[in-house]
């Protein structure tokens, strides 16, 4: 499975939302209806699938899909 | 001061996940004790049996996404909530949010959930910790998730004494409306304990019995054979209201709630007080907050929690505050058939209580088998028995000594 698919596919299981809802574009917060602590909870988890580690001021950043997918795909390769 | 009635109640617990089954259970003696199922039991455990709750699926009640966030004590508060909120149509009806406030208690909190966090600890380090460690843990969040689901914005907080935290929520619930703090509030207690290191925890004590092959005949109040209690899972939830507000709104009324009483054994930590001396004061004091002569009094929801030393002790204090009237008294136990649910366990007894004037039926304590001659007063023993009740006492204690004693009235 590639990064991508992967990745939203942690979203749609952390955040309890539909597949066609997590686009790109996507912002955690304001589209998924994440709050601060949701937001913490899916980087770990995304640190737990990659089996890396996402300094707290990455993780800042990674406020939509695309972003995630984005630094995961840098880290990874 | 103001008069506080009882608009609604629910309950979720091991005879029960609704008023009607859990009444019916409790009146035709159904035992909800059984092995427990909820983690893998063995024999290293002194106790293994347990009163669970029985085809609750939190997936039919509450999303994904919410169930990552709550413990199983927060669950059953929030079903046996919902119960209680309809029965009482409070999102049905207008009333000034301000002033209706929650206090939910648990004797313990998210026991699974503080479990599973700390073997993770161990395992992986401190970076795998859940966000949502703390406030799924927490003692207070129930309060908190009921306020937040049906905007409840008055006073807000939980009390734990143990197992006399739900009377303590009921009583200062009761003091909040008579002082005029609040119009309406939602009270009771939800526990969700039977967990591997609770279990081994009131094992090590020895306070759990080890009747391990006969789960249905292990708790057996005020018996001559009884050797510890058995710990339960549940929440009993109930809507307390001023008496006007509760009649302007067009609410049903089910009980009125006219004494409270609380003291202290300042003796042992888990040992009750010689001759349950703190209980009796607490119930001296409630009698005397419901003015009314203890000889009024027919009904007794006991503690009764089926250990040697508790239920010599609250015999003794009945017989120490009602004199030759103890003789008179009806006196059950709800845990000779529920368990123990520690935090819950005065909530589902006063919804009992309620359930008693309603039906007119006192529901039996069941496995009343051998009579001890320190426990020589009448326990309702093993059959319900038809009686109009006007006052029933709902006894509580405590470890740490907490003594919570709450008196209700048939609403007439």
């Amino acid at each position: 499975m590639n990064i991508e698919q992967k990745v939203k596919e942690i979203i749609v299981e952390e955040l309890g939302v539909e597949e066609s809802e997590v686009t790109n574009e996507a912002n955690f917060i304001e589209d998924l209806g994440a709050d601060s602590l949701d937001t913490v909870e899916l980087i770990m988890c995304f640190e737990e699938e990659f089996d890396i580690e996402i300094p707290d001021e990455e993780a800042e950043n990674l406020v939509t899909v695309a972003k995630a997918i984005e630094f995961l795909k840098s880290e990874l390769d | 001061m103001r008069r506080v009635v009882i608009t609604g109640f629910g309950t979720i617990n091991p005879v029960g996940n609704n008023i009607d089954d859990t009444w019916n259970n409790l009146i035709h003696g159904k035992s909800g004790i059984s092995r427990i199922s909820n983690f893998d039991i063995n024999d290293d455990y002194a106790s293994q049996i347990a009163g669970e709750i029985k085809d609750f699926d939190p997936k039919a009640h509450f999303n994904r996404k919410r169930l990552k966030k709550i413990d199983r004590y927060t669950m059953l508060g929030l079903v046996a909530t919902q119960q209680a909120v309809d029965a009482a149509k409070l999102e049905d009806t207008e009333f000034d949010h301000n002033k209706a406030g929650v206090i939910i208690s648990t004797g313990i909190g998210g026991m699974g959930t503080f479990e599973s966090e700390a073997a993770k600890l161990v395992k992986r380090g401190p970076k795998r910790i859940s966000p949502f460690f703390i406030p799924k843990m927490i003692s207070n969040i129930i309060s908190a998730e009921v306020a937040i689901k049906y905007d409840l914005k008055g006073l807000n907080f939980n009390i734990t004494s143990a197992c006399a935290s739900a009377n303590h929520a009921i009583g200062t619930a009761f003091r909040s409306i008579q002082y005029g703090d609040a119009d309406i509030m939602v009270t009771g207690g939800a526990e969700a304990s039977v967990t591997p290191l609770a279990v081994a925890g009131f094992s090590s004590m020895r306070a759990l019995s080890t009747r391990n092959d006969e789960p249905e005949k292990a708790c057996r109040p005020f018996d001559q054979e009884r050797d510890g209690f058995i710990m339960a899972e549940g929440a009993g939830v109930l809507v307390l209201e001023e008496l006007d507000h509760a009649l302007s709104r067009g609410a049903d009324i089910y009980a009125e709630v006219v004494g409270y009483g609380a003291t202290c054994d300042a003796f042992h930590i888990t040992a009750p007080a010689e001759k349950g001396e703190g209980g009796a004061r607490a119930i001296k004091l409630a009698l005397d907050d419901a003015e009314i002569e203890p000889a009024k009094l027919n009904y007794i929801n006991a503690h009764g929690t089926s250990t040697p030393l508790n239920d010599k002790n609250e015999t003794i204090a009945y017989k120490t505050v009602f004199g030759e009237h103890a003789q008179n008294l009806k006196i059950n136990s709800t845990k000779s058939m529920i368990g123990h649910t520690l935090g819950a366990a005065g909530a589902i007894e006063a919804i009992v209580c309620c359930k008693t004037f309603m039906e007119g039926q006192i529901h039996p304590t069941i496995n009343y088998e051998n009579p001890d001659p320190e426990c020589d007063l009448n326990y309702v023993p093993n059959e319900s028995i038809e009686m109009q009740v006007d006052y029933a006492l709902s006894n509580s204690l405590g470890f740490g000594g907490h003594n919570g004693v709450v008196i209700f009235k048939k609403y007439k």
